[in-house]
């Protein structure tokens, strides 16, 4: 793909993942608030998100939006710092990309799947 | 009134990148300006200072300095505006540019790269033709109008970490001119330099750090002319429009 392009793509995919992750964050942070007021317990919490597809596809699409925003946002940080090689950018992007969906999506499971607590 | 040190003590750069300040003693004035200390230095202490200025009231753009860490116009700059909270002047070439001698920088980066993002108004018609009609308060006139003021002195470039951190980024006042240029509905050259602004080293290059606006002596918001650039180069490559040029 042609660098005017690339640029392009990567600068609407970070505004689109950011127009994505706002609501998703006043959402979680305001339902921390709510959760927690009346002092609800870990156990309690957890009864109530694991095995719930609702929650799972939030903080799943959560996931995947900072991993798409942080891997381009690295990209940039690693292009005026690190080297403006294409390559070596590229890597930078798809591993940090990867190891931050790997990461959140262990911590959704963690959440979400129903086991014994 | 404490009584006001009658002797400015003056560090000045001397040689090339790898120069070094030079101290000079030069007499306090009222309603001095930085470049007056200058040219006291060339003209009284140092015949071999290189500095460059024209027109002395802030229209020229040709004396813009580094003034204790910050790019300034030296003819607007008084020298009790600067020297608050100590009494230390240190004057030094403009930053991001390659030095040529003294306080002179090499402004060819600079002016090559104004060319790189197609800074160049491309006619769409020629004098024999009717002149083309726009109207002053239609939206793209207006855009250009708050941007259009730039005069090329390069503070905005000086002051830019991402000029700092990526030596290939073109820079606010070359994009805010591109801008001005794509909000011009007189120019033939809106889609190759969109192009040449989308490309590597283009508007998305720039952070938002909006030091170019903090510094700008005219005023103006290269940032918010870099913003209008990136949206015009997803509003095209939504439409298809943001193709490689064939070769």
């Amino acid at each position: 793909m042609s660098s005017l392009r690339l640029t392009t793509r990567l600068y609407l995919l970070q505004r689109l993942t950011a127009a994505i992750m706002a609501p998703l964050i006043l959402v979680h942070i305001a339902l921390i608030f709510y959760a927690t007021h009346d002092g609800l317990t870990a156990a309690e919490i957890l009864d109530r998100t694991r095995g719930s597809t609702l929650w799972f596809g939030f903080y799943q699409l959560f996931v995947i939006s900072a991993a798409i925003h942080g891997a381009i946002g690295l990209r940039s940080v690693a292009k005026d710092w690190v080297t403006p090689r294409p390559a070596a950018l590229h890597t930078v992007m798809w591993l940090s990309g990867l190891a931050l969906l790997l990461l959140g999506t262990r911590a959704v499971i963690a959440v979400i799947a129903p086991g014994a607590h | 009134m404490p009584a006001r040190k009658s002797v400015l003590n003056v560090n000045v750069w001397r040689g090339r990148a790898d120069g070094d300040y030079q101290s000079f003693d030069v007499p306090r004035q009222d309603n001095q300006t930085v470049l007056d200390v200058v040219t006291y230095i060339q003209r009284h202490l140092d015949p071999t200072l290189s500095y460059r200025f024209a027109c002395r009231v802030g229209v020229c753009g040709s004396c813009a300095m580094t003034v204790n860490g910050r790019p300034r116009w030296t003819c607007r700059t008084h020298v009790s505006r600067v020297m608050t909270g100590g009494d230390r002047l240190e004057i030094g070439p403009l930053g991001n540019l390659p030095v040529i001698k003294d306080l002179a920088a090499d402004m060819r980066p600079f002016f090559d790269k104004w060319q790189r993002a197609g800074g160049k108004f491309e006619a769409s018609t020629d004098r024999h033709k009717p002149m083309a009609a726009i109207a002053p308060d239609s939206p793209k006139r207006a855009a250009a109008s708050k941007a259009i003021e730039c005069i090329n002195c390069g503070i905005c470039y000086a002051a830019c970490d991402s000029v700092r951190w990526n030596p290939d980024y073109l820079g606010p006042a070359a994009l805010n001119r591109a801008w001005t240029l794509q909000n011009d509905e007189r120019d033939a050259g809106h889609a190759a330099r969109l192009r040449a602004v989308a490309a590597d080293g283009g508007c998305h290059s720039c952070h938002s750090h909006q030091s170019c606006e903090a510094h700008c002596p005219a005023n103006l918001n290269p940032t918010e002319s870099i913003v209008g650039l990136k949206r015009m180069t997803v509003q095209a490559y939504i439409r298809g429009e943001l193709e490689a040029e064939v070769e």
